[in-house]
């Protein structure tokens, strides 16, 4: 089996996170792999796995769009277990909203299936930055793959996938055939942590590095100019500050109630 | 006259508010049409006309929930272009934003998620990275796709009420060709509290619940809000996952927020900081949580949160 995951490199959400420049893009300083992506690759590992793994001829692919930088989150994802990566950069590529970024991935994607074709894309069901949780779906249109999003559930019995989405009002069995693009939730498995030996081993893995010209994107299909969408203003919240806080001396409860009527709450 | 296409995805037997609010933004940005999926009512769609409805297009097959969203995509481009809508709004569901984005990849249309504002010159505003920026995008496209937030605008009824001529669009033949098929479907359980994401008051707890979430439950229906929880308590199995307020639970935006035994990490804050007033209840006074509380009450859960509901029920008679 040939899984593509997707990962991001993504600003580390325990710090501040800014937005900057003209375009009002995402500052990458202090970056890491996006944590909902460490559970599509946990799911792909799993699939490999099953199979035999890397001695069974499966292939779980990392593949990350991004500056220099990016290849970190790759990087990661090899320690993690995955068996090769793939690092998209392009200075071309900056500023690239959902439906550039799918373009790009989408062209990637077929680069990568050209030798054998890939079974299965699975990413997160949302990066931790940009959060439109768009990527996949829009990848799927482009891949004309059968789309499973949002999967809390993955099983791949053969050809057949059989997973679950939880909604609000209903859970779904959806099913679909392979090659077949999934997203998966953070419900869906407990992702490893890198362990020593995966850390020397990833050292001797490949990482693939490719420009728009390799997979054959015109430059004027992403980055700002190829976007569909513009941030035209962006404005710091300036940070909530800490208002009255008590300890409980018996009677605090009968304080709440105080201050919701005062905040015409009741 | 600019026109904006609302979609929505089984009405039902009567408008839900969410849908209203998207027809009320549509008003404002023109003339407003609506392209339905599922069983469409008379009386409904007299109700979509009583809300300044011009259009009410429907497609020609009815088996489009048998498919997970690609066909619904389909169908709406196809009535995008049947309507000549420079705008398309939908709701920032899971669904909703999947349908969105094939959309714009289908009409090379911009899209723009999690929307809790539009001007009428179409710009939309967003809360990002967590709350802590607010930004205005615009689609560069000449459709432009918005998926919006519940409680963005408050409903209005239109000046003048419209009788729509319904419109029967030919879902295209290969549309569920690649699609994944839904084979099962089980109902979860209806609670009877508002729903979380459009609540105007939830309650949620953490770790700090041990296992028992009764005295919030109780403090929720006392106040008549939803129940929210924290990844901790999710994770614990003492809640469904329906209930997570967080980065990858919910993000909710009420008028009033109270969290009971929920230190208030990064996890939590990114899903409810932009709520009005915060209420934190902790016996950990170092928690993060009270760096952000409008009204912070340092003590045990157990014993705060029945006081004040006790006190609510007499204080209301």
């Amino acid at each position: 089996m040939k899984i593509v995951v997707l990962v991001k490199h993504v600003p580390d959400a325990q710090f501040d996170r800014h937005l900057t420049g003209p375009g009002n893009t995402t500052d990458r300083d202090e970056s890491i792999l996006s944590e909902l992506d460490e559970y599509a690759l946990e799911a792909a590992l799993q699939l490999s796995e099953a199979r035999g793994g890397a001695k069974a001829g499966n292939e779980v692919i990392a593949l990350t769009m991004g500056p220099a930088g990016a290849v970190n989150a790759v990087k990661k994802s090899l320690q993690i277990g995955a068996s090769s990566g793939a690092h998209l950069s392009d200075d071309a590529l900056a500023g690239s909203d959902a439906a550039a970024t799918s373009l790009a991935l989408a062209a990637a994607i077929r680069y990568l299936g050209a030798d054998s074709p890939v079974d299965l894309v699975l990413t997160g069901m949302a990066s931790t930055d940009g959060e439109t949780s768009l990527v996949p779906a829009q990848l799927a249109e482009r891949l004309g793959l059968p789309q499973v999003t949002f999967a809390s559930f993955l099983e791949v019995d053969g050809e057949r996938i059989v997973a679950r989405r939880d909604g609000d009002a209903h859970a779904d069995t959806v099913e679909a055939t392979l090659p077949a693009l999934v997203s998966v939730t953070d419900q869906i498995n407990e992702p490893r942590y890198p362990n020593f030996k995966g850390i020397l081993a990833a050292k001797k893995k490949k990482i693939t590095a490719l420009t728009l010209a390799d997979i054959g994107v015109d430059a004027a299909q992403v980055g700002a100019a190829g976007s569909l969408t513009a941030v035209e203003t962006a404005e710091a919240r300036p940070p909530r500050t800490a208002g009255t806080i008590i300890t409980d001396e018996g009677d605090a409860g009968i304080k709440l109630v105080d201050f919701l009527a005062a905040q015409k709450l009741l | 006259m600019a026109k904006a296409l609302v979609f929505i995805d089984n009405p039902g037997a009567a408008l839900k508010k969410s849908s209203l609010e998207l027809l009320t933004i549509a008003r404002s940005l023109g003339e407003a049409a609506v392209a339905v999926n599922g069983e469409l009512r008379d009386d409904v769609v007299g109700a979509l006309g009583a809300n300044g409805a011009s259009a009410v297009y429907r497609p020609s097959a009815t088996d489009l929930d048998d498919y997970l969203v690609a066909p619904k995509a389909a169908y709406l481009a196809a009535a995008v272009e049947a309507s000549g809508a420079g705008t398309v709004l939908l709701e920032n569901t899971a669904d909703g934003k999947d349908i969105a984005a094939r959309l714009g990849v289908k009409l090379t249309a911009g899209v723009i998620t999690d929307v809790v504002g539009v001007d009428a010159d179409g710009t939309a505003h967003k809360s990002v990275l967590a709350g802590s920026y607010t930004t205005t995008a615009k689609a560069r496209t000449a459709v432009a796709v918005l998926t919006v937030k519940p409680n963005s605008v408050d409903v209005e009824a239109p000046a003048a009420a419209a009788t729509p001529e319904v419109v029967t669009i030919d879902v295209p033949a290969d549309a569920t060709a690649n699609a994944a098929r839904v084979t099962g479907r089980a109902q979860k359980p209806v609670s009877g509290r508002p729903e979380l994401t459009e609540a105007r008051i939830v309650v949620a707890g953490g770790r700090g619940v041990d296992g028992n979430f009764e005295p919030l439950e109780e403090l929720a229906d006392a106040l008549g809000g939803a129940l929210g929880a924290s990844r901790a308590a999710t994770d614990a199995g003492w809640i469904g996952h329906d209930y997570q307020v967080g980065q990858t639970g919910k993000t909710v935006s009420p008028q009033l927020y109270i969290s009971a035994g929920i230190s208030g990490a990064i996890q939590q804050k990114a899903g409810m900081q932009t709520s009005k007033v915060i209420v934190a209840i902790n016996k950990d006074a170092e928690s993060p949580i009270f760096e952000i509380a409008d009204f912070g009450i340092i003590g045990d859960l157990f014993k705060v949160v029945p006081q004040a509901t006790e006190e609510i029920k007499k204080r209301r008679g």
